[in-house]
């Protein structure tokens, strides 16, 4: 028996030491699928521990050797770029106004069908400093943990697109699991067909989307972005472009998708560590122009024609007949949501009687509850009104403190004018005045 | 000096120091981990804790050192990732234990025999990690030939490299 024990002495320990990885992975198996890192947390964070140091102090190295290079040393073209630079932010600034109308409508919509928003409230940016160095396992590791308010199933993003989510989050690191994972799934959508399917890594690290029935039309091209359906990634973010369309198997399309995100260059990531859902209100960073004070604080400034374009230019212009067209017309017609009303209760508010028609001492159109322009719901002329005056950004400025709204608005010439609308220059029947 | 005996030639058995036994793994899972943030690529052909397993198993020459070997560095590899841990671990230890093996039958110290070498185990690696994730982890897990093969030679290539660095840290018993 001894001899026998001598002579496979080293295949008997060859056996006992797999059989007993063997029973550590059926373990592992029957606990969290196989794929649970955090049953074997405890386990794990020896070996991070061991490393993560290591890659945290060259990345720190690496990026101060290269900032010293570009920001002191490699100047060249920077003056260009800079006019270039801004040139570009005249032109998103024109973009943002558009932008900015189109989401004021879409939040008073949303306020009507008490629509619950996700907000992004606060990220945390780390930088990316290792990863599992398999093509198995697509993780990587971030320089934020626990420490930094970093908890598990937080989602990972850069400013393309989504990247992953936290799988596990020690003190001073985590592992995010990349979308690119065969293990990820992530809720998307289609952005022009709206068709929603669930994002899954492969196994060679392509990335598709399933569960699209094949019936359906998928064009190449196409962007896709988070549903929100997974509870961990706000609806909308980019999650990439549709590269190829096939017939798969089980009667769903075989779509594959390139991430928005580089995924095998990650640098910098920001981690969502809060996201807050709230009912959707209409007079959130709403900003009103120039003009639209104005209306509210010259009750009588009468009707002009939609084509005045510079509220701005009308304010300094005089102000007797400087309401613009959007301020007046379209402003009565404007919301009925008293949440919008609220700016623009106080400035006029010396009536006594109590329907809001009353309250406007020159039975203009000037009610007081009614919001400012800039509030207002889409009425047809203030469609038009509000794309003339898209170049008149500068003149928009913050919600007045309705306690500080004196009749005559600081800066207008002396000569105000008096109420001059005739008085059936009333508010167009409430029917006209749904926002939609 | 012990000494092991194979076919009339004397084959040497080496030893190193406790900061080479440590540190030189260490550092291949240091790089593993590192190096494809830089060459995303570099992870899918190359595998260092494996080539630094091989290397210290052919040297030692000792089968039981060669399986522990393989056991601490590819468990070691597991727990930088997000897989179940053992896959490396049971992949790594048949490769330990099968190259000190060879190591006491074979000469593998000129640069043919550690390429040939190294193209073979690094196969035997990826069909015993590819049977275990199949068959017990249920991981969907595709055979590539094509892949395993090229990654074989990359491996070999770079490990025969490596391992000429790494034989300043033998020390003769």
């Amino acid at each position: 028996m001894e001899s026998v024990l001598g002579r496979y002495r080293n295949l008997i320990i060859l056996v006992g030491v797999l059989f007993l990885q063997v029973l550590g992975l059926a373990t592992q198996v029957k606990r969290g699928g196989g794929n649970d890192p955090e049953s074997t947390r405890l386990i794990r964070v020896w070996a991070v521990g061991a490393i993560t140091p290591f890659e945290r102090t060259l990345v720190w190295a690496q990026n101060g050797t290269g900032n010293l290079w570009h920001n002191y040393c490699y100047l060249r073209g920077v003056r260009a770029e800079n006019r270039q630079l801004k040139d570009q932010i005249e032109q998103m600034r024109l973009k943002q106004v558009r932008l900015s109308e189109d989401a004021a409508q879409a939040r008073r919509l949303q306020t009507l069908v008490a629509f619950k928003e996700q907000f992004i409230s606060r990220t945390v940016a780390a930088q990316v400093i290792g990863s599992s160095g398999s093509d198995l396992s697509r993780t990587v590791y971030i320089d934020k943990g626990e420490n930094d308010g970093v908890k598990r199933d937080m989602a990972v993003m850069t400013a393309d697109g989504i990247v992953g989510k936290i799988l596990v989050a020690y003190a001073s690191v985590s592992q995010v699991l990349l979308i690119s994972d065969q293990s990820s799934g992530v809720g998307a959508l289609l952005e022009k067909t709206r068709l929603q399917g669930v994002l899954r890594g492969t196994a060679t690290g392509e990335v598709v989307l399933e569960r699209v029935m094949s019936d359906e039309q998928v064009p190449v091209g196409e962007t896709v972005l988070t549903s929100g359906g997974d509870q961990i990634f706000p609806k909308g973010l980019p999650v990439g472009t549709v590269t190829k369309v096939a017939k798969g198997k089980d009667l769903f399309l075989d779509i594959k998708v390139r991430p928005a995100a580089n995924l095998s260059k990650l640098e910098e990531v920001l981690v969502l560590v809060e996201k807050q859902e709230r009912q959707a209100t209409a007079e959130d960073n709403v900003r009103i122009r120039a003009a639209d004070i104005l209306a509210q604080r010259l009750p009588s400034v009468p009707d002009k024609p939609a084509t005045d374009a510079n509220p701005a230019a009308s304010a300094t212009a005089g102000g007797t007949g400087g309401g613009p067209a959007g301020a007046t017309g379209g402003v009565t017609q404007g919301s009925t949501n008293p949440a919008v009303a609220k700016p623009a209760a106080k400035p006029t508010g010396g009536a006594t009687t109590t329907t809001p028609a009353a309250k406007n001492p020159s039975g203009t159109s000037n009610d007081p509850g009614v919001p400012a322009a800039g509030l207002s719901a889409k009425p047809a002329g203030a469609t038009s009104t509000v794309k003339k005056s898209a170049p008149a950004v500068p003149s928009t400025v913050p919600v007045p403190k309705p306690e500080t709204s004196p009749s005559t608005p600081a800066g207008a010439p002396p000569k105000q004018a008096e109420p001059t609308a005739p008085p059936d220059s009333s508010p167009p029947p409430a029917a006209e005045s749904s926002p939609q | 000096m012990p000494i092991t005996y194979t076919s009339g030639e004397q084959v040497e058995v080496y030893r190193f120091s406790i900061p080479v036994t440590i540190g030189i793994p260490l550092l291949a899972l240091f790089a593993q981990a590192f190096v494809p943030l830089r060459f995303p690529r570099f992870a899918v052909y190359f595998d260092l804790p494996l080539l630094v397993t091989i290397f210290f198993a052919m040297a030692r020459r000792n089968p039981i050192a060669g399986l522990f070997t393989g056991a601490f560095i590819g468990l070691a590899q597991d727990m930088l990732g997000h897989n179940a841990i053992g896959l490396n671990g049971i992949a790594n230890t048949i490769v330990g234990y099968g190259a000190s093996s060879l190591g006491v039958k074979l000469d593998v110290e000129n640069a043919g025999a550690r390429f040939l070498v190294t193209l073979g185990f690094y196969l035997v690696h990826s069909a015993v990690y590819f049977a275990v994730a199949r068959g017990m982890v249920n991981m969907t897990q595709n055979w590539s030939w094509l892949h395993g093969i090229l990654a074989g030679l990359a491996n070999a290539t770079l490990g025969v490299a490596l391992y000429f660095l790494l034989d300043k840290f033998k020390q003769r018993t």
